[in-house]
């Protein structure tokens, strides 16, 4: 067992999971999206992203690509809903909360790539 | 990649205090978060994500605006407290390990490395590969710093590398503390490169040199190398394969000082020669035919005794060793500084000695000794060490051989002037007479100073202007090469010393004598006078002038016009 494995398997999982967990329910409604979830999701993304700074072989790098995508998408998603609950002057509307929901479905998709290759690395690796 | 990356090694240290960051400002921000504020009148007031991230990046960078943008609560106020301990501390551990992170030694290097692999591949013009900066390396790449000639310099040692950086060489040589006989550096150093025009192993060890040779061989086949060696087998070895020239210190040495007592004008001649040019002219002495006391039998000592006893002077060694079995007959066996082993010697009757250890203490108190006991010996120092100049010069021996000075004339004189070698050779079978008029020749031209030599070319790239005129059928004499562009009934103060024309040598060529295309030339002058007659072997008006007296009219329009020209 590589205990580096186990620390990035645990953070790239658990920001897929938190990622999932944001994105399920009425899209509409703010109810059913929490925001420390999405707190908790873009901070784990960001852990994923730096903890593969600086590794130079060809998976890492994908895997620096994709998780950087999540932050970005997620960093957006919270910048949106930020600016709908304290600058617009409608407030957290339908419209806004969608903008929100959905971006952050595409930080979830790019999570879901992150699993993907890190279950195809896994499998290749016959020991 | 074989070569690791300075940014991917920087980002890798850079994961755990990143993280360490991320992290405290996560549980800061949730902390505000949770903790239920009060706005001014009163009621519960829950800070939004928004206003805590606000707020703990400012209190995290110690801007610290104030209770923004209600006064905090005792438990706000609690959190902040720890939140403003954390964040500190965070700051100050990620900040510090970039630093160390920066001036760790092994980053430094790979930072200096890849500096230097990118500046050597961004060399534009003809250099040459120094493997060894010692004193010869120093010597050779000061002096080919002010011919213009770049230089790439690799060392092992990181001082000396160091040394270089600081000091002011003209045409800034590239340096990389490295072993160069590892074949990687010497890629890394530009072997390959187009503009790497010879390597030259420097380096104190002889297998490094060889190798360094190998290496080179194997790069770049034809490419030139040039390598000192000391011991008999390695001179053997690297001369063995392609063309390098090898330079033994020791027979070099040994060489010039049979010469000296066996035919001092032609050492001079070789001195004047092959020494760096514009440096003030040496009183020559000359030693009177007699016997000499040689101290120390080392290598060089044994080098010394082996060309002075074939050229029949008698010479009578002191050498400490009891247990040398090569050691010739009748050697003292004694302390060198020792004024009762001097004497044993004879030294009243000698006419000369020579100090040839490989301690200069020991090489400058036996020539004090001696000098003592027999004032009008000539005396000749062996100085081993480049930082003992100073006393040396202070001691005024007749001849100071130092090492690193002679390895780095020659090889000074092979890269710049490669035809200096041939008219030494050939020089060496003229007799004192004709030497002796070429010497006083060179001074009356030069003043005191080392005369500059170099080569003229009548190729198209070298010299256009003289390469059509010849190949056009004008009948060029040398009077004209080196006349005055000026006014060219004054001829310029240079001696032409060989001229070659495919394998034949032309030694002192006539005034008169006729160029044809492709010939070489190797001219001896004053500075000044290069530089004056550098202009005209280019330049087609100065040349057309120089051969016929007139100007000349550069227009086809203005030359029909005018029908005489």
């Amino acid at each position: 067992m590589n205990l580096e494995k186990v620390v990035f398997g645990f953070f790239i999982v658990l920001a897929l999971t938190l990622n999932f967990a944001f994105f399920v329910g009425d899209m509409t409604n703010p109810l059913y999206h929490n925001t420390f979830i999405l707190f908790a999701a873009l901070i784990v993304s960001m852990i994923t992203t730096v903890l593969k700074f600086g590794d130079s072989t060809h998976m890492g790098a994908i895997f620096f690509a994709t998780s950087l995508v999540a932050d970005i998408q997620l960093l957006i998603a919270a910048v949106i809903w930020g600016w709908a609950a304290h600058i617009s002057p409608d407030g957290v509307t339908p419209a806004a909360m969608v903008a929100v929901v959905s971006i952050s479905g595409g930080a979830l998709l790019a999570n879901i790539v992150s699993v993907v290759l890190l279950v195809a690395e896994t499998l290749s690796i016959r020991r | 990649m074989s070569r690791p990356n300075i940014y991917y090694i920087l980002l890798k240290r850079l994961r755990v205090p990143l993280i360490t960051l991320i992290l405290i400002y996560a549980v800061s921000i949730v902390g505000f978060v949770l903790i239920p504020g009060r706005d001014n009148d009163g009621n519960i007031w829950m800070m939004s994500y928004f206003h805590a991230f606000y707020f703990v990046s400012y209190m995290a960078s110690t801007i610290g605006f104030g209770e923004i943008p209600y006064a905090f609560t005792d438990a706000q106020r609690m959190w902040t407290t720890v939140t403003i301990y954390a964040s500190v501390i965070g700051w100050l551990y990620s900040i510090g390990s970039l630093l160390s992170v920066i001036q760790d030694p092994a980053i430094y290097r790979l930072r200096r490395e890849s500096k230097f692999r990118s500046q050597v591949k961004l060399l534009r013009e003809p250099f040459y590969l120094v493997c060894g900066y010692g004193d010869t390396g120093a010597r050779l790449v000061q002096a080919l710093g002010q011919e213009g000639v770049r230089t790439v310099v690799l060392d092992k040692d990181e001082n000396r590398i160091n040394e270089l950086q600081m000091r002011d060489i003209l045409g800034r040589p590239l340096g990389l503390a490295a072993d160069a006989s590892k074949p990687v550096i010497l890629e890394e150093a530009g072997v390959l490169n187009i503009y790497c025009k010879g390597v030259i192993a420097l380096t104190d060890s002889d297998q490094a040199n060889l190798l360094i040779a190998l290496s080179t061989e194997l790069f770049k086949p034809h490419l030139r190398l040039i390598a000192r060696a000391e011991s008999p087998e390695f001179i053997n070895s690297i001369s063995s394969f392609g063309d390098n020239e090898v330079i033994s210190p020791f027979e070099v040495f040994a060489e010039r000082l049979e010469m000296l007592m066996t035919k001092p004008s032609h050492y001079w001649l070789n001195e004047w020669l092959t020494g760096i040019p514009n440096q003030p002219l040496q009183d020559s002495a000359f030693p009177k035919r007699g016997a000499w006391v040689l101290i120390g039998y080392g290598r060089f000592g044994q080098a010394v005794y082996r060309r002075l006893h074939a050229a029949g002077i008698p010479v009578q060694v002191i050498d400490p060793k009891t247990d040398a079995e090569d050691l010739p007959e009748q050697s003292i066996i004694g302390l060198q500084a020792n004024m009762k082993s001097l004497q044993l010697a004879n030294i009243d009757s000698a006419v000369g000695i020579i100090a040839a250890t490989s301690d200069d203490a020991i090489n400058l108190s036996v020539l004090m000794t001696a000098r003592e006991l027999n004032a009008k010996l000539f005396m000749v120092a062996r100085q081993n060490q480049q930082d003992n100049n100073l006393i040396f010069e202070r001691a005024h021996f007749h001849l100071t051989m130092n090492r690193g000075d002679v390895i780095a004339h020659q090889v000074f004189t092979l890269l710049r002037t490669p035809m200096t070698r041939d008219f030494l050779r050939l020089a060496q079978q003229e007799d004192k007479v004709w030497v002796d008029q070429l010497l006083s020749r060179i001074i009356g031209i030069t003043q005191d100073k080392l005369p500059y030599l170099w080569e003229t070319k009548i190729t198209p790239r070298y010299s256009p202007a003289l390469y059509s005129a010849c190949v056009a059928g004008h009948r060029v004499s040398l009077k004209y090469v080196i006349a005055h562009p000026e006014q060219r009934e004054h001829t310029l103060p240079i001696i032409p010393l060989l001229l070659k024309r495919v394998d034949t040598f032309l030694l002192l060529p006539d005034e008169e004598a006729l160029l044809q295309a492709g010939d070489r030339i190797l001219m001896c002058a004053p500075y000044q006078a290069y530089k004056q007659i550098q202009w005209a072997t280019q330049n087609q008006k100065a040349l057309h002038y120089l051969l016929t007296g007139e100007e000349w009219v550069s227009s086809t329009l203005l030359r029909r016009l005018l029908p005489n020209s």
